[in-house]
């Protein structure tokens, strides 16, 4: 009987052990990219905090290292992030890999509806394989590459006399990508304040995914596709169709005769960098940036606009974004979940848009005010209804580096034609899927 | 029958050593003390070495554990030795390491010379020309970077400034037939110390009464550099060689610093093209064939030259 009596005892401790330890809180690891928008969800996880008990850490890396420093944590199984904001592409890599955790039962679970996020950015940032109802993370942050430009000079009477003297056009944000690069060449080398001001800002860094981020704008619109029919990997004539081939063509004269001199290895820092120091008329970057672009002191407020990538032949942004993903090596998976639930919550995603974050969900993106709410919201959303993605397979970043080696040869060293840059992409991405047993 | 390094090494050891540790024979305290470095080295040298040549016939992917490894024979080596791509690297490698060899060599000897003269501030000079080699790779690249930048750097308007050239009409890294040189000058300009401390050392060993006794045969200066000095320099010069021949054929950290390997691929490294290969793309079996190439040229050359250093010193 002693026996016995102790053997419960004992038991009914472990269990309240258990118990304490379940409702314990845990130190969540949160890896994201570190730009504007991780330092807004820094704010925002506060809440979080103070409602789950739970801490968050943070661990943010430079967009330049990020896919190298984090797929290196995938690949390795490590325990460092439990949640992670990947980048679009990586969805593929992280569900055929095992890197992410799959969310259809936890969705189906606590009642979260994907029908609830605009359908691109499912599509996008959630699902593999591609538009199958596999979710493999949810829309955190909308994104797609859009431009700013010096509202002052484009309404500055002056100038504006210039430019309809030269072109015989009234001087506008841009409504095609020629139209684009004709006052990009205009305002190239011209004196403005005493100073030599230029073109614009593009994207054409080697290292990472700079050239091809910025590029795809332009090849986009011309009609650059990557494969005939979706999901056959049949490439020839439509990475290199006419189209496509004039598309490159655009964006080489674009960097050869609008951009500031030495721009050859530029990303998203150095285009902001030339824009705040007044050096460019426009340039391209991601929406993420505008909240801070539209804050800054010199050249925000009055002085700067915002326009969606403008359309040529059809209209077309290259996708930027991401989707929150639980990582699947986590020793804190529950905790994770319970963070993708709090998140997806209307009012918490409403927050999210207020503090600088891009909301996916609907209930932001239709409210009848959103438009109105930033001077760049409106088009965001023109420009998330056409967003286009890089290819989103687990060989992603062995096209990616081909894709960056072709276009910078071409676009940056003058090496051979955008033909023969586009026939060459074709090689290396017949290799790779080859590899990957997929042709 | 002459004894075995061991054998000798056991020989060696005061017989109380062996006393105090009974049950022991000195042989095996011998092996006792040598095992944990041969066990090192075989972990850490050479299991990776043979793993390597192991993974180069496979079609095996760091970042795919999941997926089944396939033998694929020769296939890697023979797309490395077939694709133009590399052969471009290598050419780029080649001129790096040729051109980088050539300056270094030259200025570096040059400025030991005339550091060894005796001259007031003789030691300040030197650690000033040293202060390069000190700095880290990163940040050299980094500066650099910006002394290059075409519309404020300085380096422009310096070379404005002795030939007249326009600072605005050339750019350094941006250009694709300059980018190669600009690698170049950072490389020259952060190791020729290294190379010019070696050559002093040797310009130091040479005893004075060498240059003595061929004043007293009445040897001019020119004779005395070509017959005296040049020929004992010559193992000092050539072991630096041999180090900056191996340092820059594995060069990284400053060209990705300063180019990324651009415009396009003109200043794309084997190094640089390796890492995209094994920890970019993740093409692990690939990547290992790419290693095996790259050690046995270097292990090759590195030994061919080594021969001819052992019978320079032998002269």
């Amino acid at each position: 009987m002693k026996t016995k009596g102790l053997l419960a005892a004992t038991t009914v401790v472990a269990m309240s052990g258990f118990a304490v330890t379940g409702a314990q809180a845990e130190d969540l690891t949160l890896c994201w990219a570190a730009w504007d928008p991780a330092n807004a969800l820094v704010e925002l996880s506060k809440e979080y905090e103070a409602k789950s008990g739970n801490t968050m850490h943070f661990e943010f890396v430079p967009w330049p290292n990020f896919a190298d420093r984090m797929l290196n944590e995938l690949n390795s199984g490590g325990k460092l992030c439990d949640l992670l904001i990947g980048d679009s592409q990586w969805i593929g890599g992280g569900a055929e890999n095992g890197h992410y955790v799959r969310l259809n039962d936890f969705f189906d679970a606590e009642g979260i509806s994907m029908d609830d996020f605009a359908p691109a950015t499912v599509y996008a940032y959630s699902t593999w394989p591609k538009g199958t109802p596999n979710y493999y993370a949810l829309p955190a942050m909308g994104d797609a590459n859009g431009w700013f430009y010096r509202r002052d000079w484009f309404e500055n009477p002056e100038i504006m006399a210039a430019y309809k003297e030269a072109t015989g056009q009234d001087l506008r944000e841009p409504e095609t990508q020629k139209e684009l690069l004709q006052i990009a060449q205009f305002f190239q080398g011209r004196e403005i304040d005493g100073q030599t001001r230029y073109g614009a800002a593009i994207f054409t860094e080697r290292g990472s995914e700079g050239i091809t981020m910025g590029a795809t704008g332009a090849l986009y619109t011309f009609g650059f596709k990557y494969e005939n029919t979706p999901g056959s990997y049949d490439m020839a004539g439509a990475v290199n169709s006419p189209e496509a081939v004039e598309g490159l063509e655009f964006y080489k004269e674009f960097y050869k005769t609008a951009t500031p001199p030495g721009y050859t290895d530029s990303y998203m820092e150095q285009g902001l960098d030339a824009f705040k120091s007044g050096q460019v008329a426009m340039a391209m970057n991601w929406f993420a940036f505008f909240p801070g672009l539209y804050a800054d002191p010199d050249t925000g407020g009055d002085k700067i606009g915002f326009f969606p990538n403008p359309g040529q032949n059809v209209e077309a942004s290259t996708l930027g974004g991401q989707g929150i993903s639980v990582v699947s090596y986590s020793d804190h998976k529950e905790a994770a979940l319970d963070y993708i639930k709090w998140f997806a919550q209307p009012e918490v995603q409403a927050k999210w848009w207020a503090l600088g974050g891009y909301s996916c969900h609907n209930s932001v993106l239709n409210d009848p005010g959103f438009k109105d709410s930033q001077p760049f919201a409106a088009d965001f959303l023109s420009a998330m209804g056409h967003v286009q993605d890089f290819w989103q397979e687990p060989a992603y970043a062995e096209l990616l580096l081909a894709m960056q080696k072709r276009l910078h040869d071409y676009v940056v060293a003058d090496q051979g034609t955008a033909q023969e840059a586009l026939d060459l992409l074709i090689e290396d991405w017949t290799e790779t899927f080859e590899d990957e047993g997929k042709l | 029958m002459s004894d075995t390094p061991i054998e000798r090494v056991a020989k060696a050891t005061p017989p109380t050593v062996a006393r105090r540790i009974r049950g022991l024979s000195d042989r095996t305290i011998a092996w006792l003390f040598v095992a944990p470095t041969i066990f090192l080295l075989l972990a850490i040298n050479i299991f990776p070495l043979i793993w390597t040549v192991n993974l180069s016939f496979t079609n095996f992917r760091a970042n795919r554990p999941n997926k089944e490894v396939e033998y694929v024979g020769l296939q890697n080596y023979e797309r490395i030795l077939t694709d133009g791509d590399i052969w471009l690297t290598m050419q780029a490698t080649a001129h790096f390491l040729f051109w980088t060899l050539f300056f270094q060599v030259l200025i570096g000897f040059t400025l030991a010379w005339l550091i060894n003269r005796k001259f007031r501030g003789n030691d300040l000079w030197t650690t000033i020309i040293v202060l390069p080699m000190m700095l880290s790779p990163a940040v050299v690249g980094n500066f650099w970077t910006f002394l290059y930048q075409p519309q404020i750097g300085l380096f422009n308007y310096v070379v404005e400034f002795f030939t007249g050239i326009p600072a605005s009409s050339f750019q350094m890294i941006g250009d694709v037939a300059l980018a190669p040189w600009s690698i170049v000058i950072v490389d020259t300009w952060m190791w020729t110390p290294f190379v010019m401390l070696i050559c002093l050392a040797g310009l130091r060993s040479i005893p004075d009464y060498i240059y003595e006794a061929a004043a007293i045969d009445r040897a001019s200066k020119w004779r005395q550099f070509w017959t005296i000095t040049i020929p004992m320099v010559l193992p000092f010069l050539m072991l630096a060689v041999l180090f900056r021949g191996i340092e820059n054929f594995k060069m990284f950290d400053l060209v990705v610093q300063l180019t990324g390997g651009g415009p396009g691929s003109v200043t794309e490294l084997t190094s640089i093209n390796l890492k995209r290969e094994a920890f970019e793309k993740w093409r692990t079996g690939y990547a290992s064939a790419y290693a095996i190439i790259l050690f046995v040229t270097v292990f090759g050359l590195a030994s061919i030259y080594v021969k001819a250093l052992n019978k320079v010193k032998e002269r």
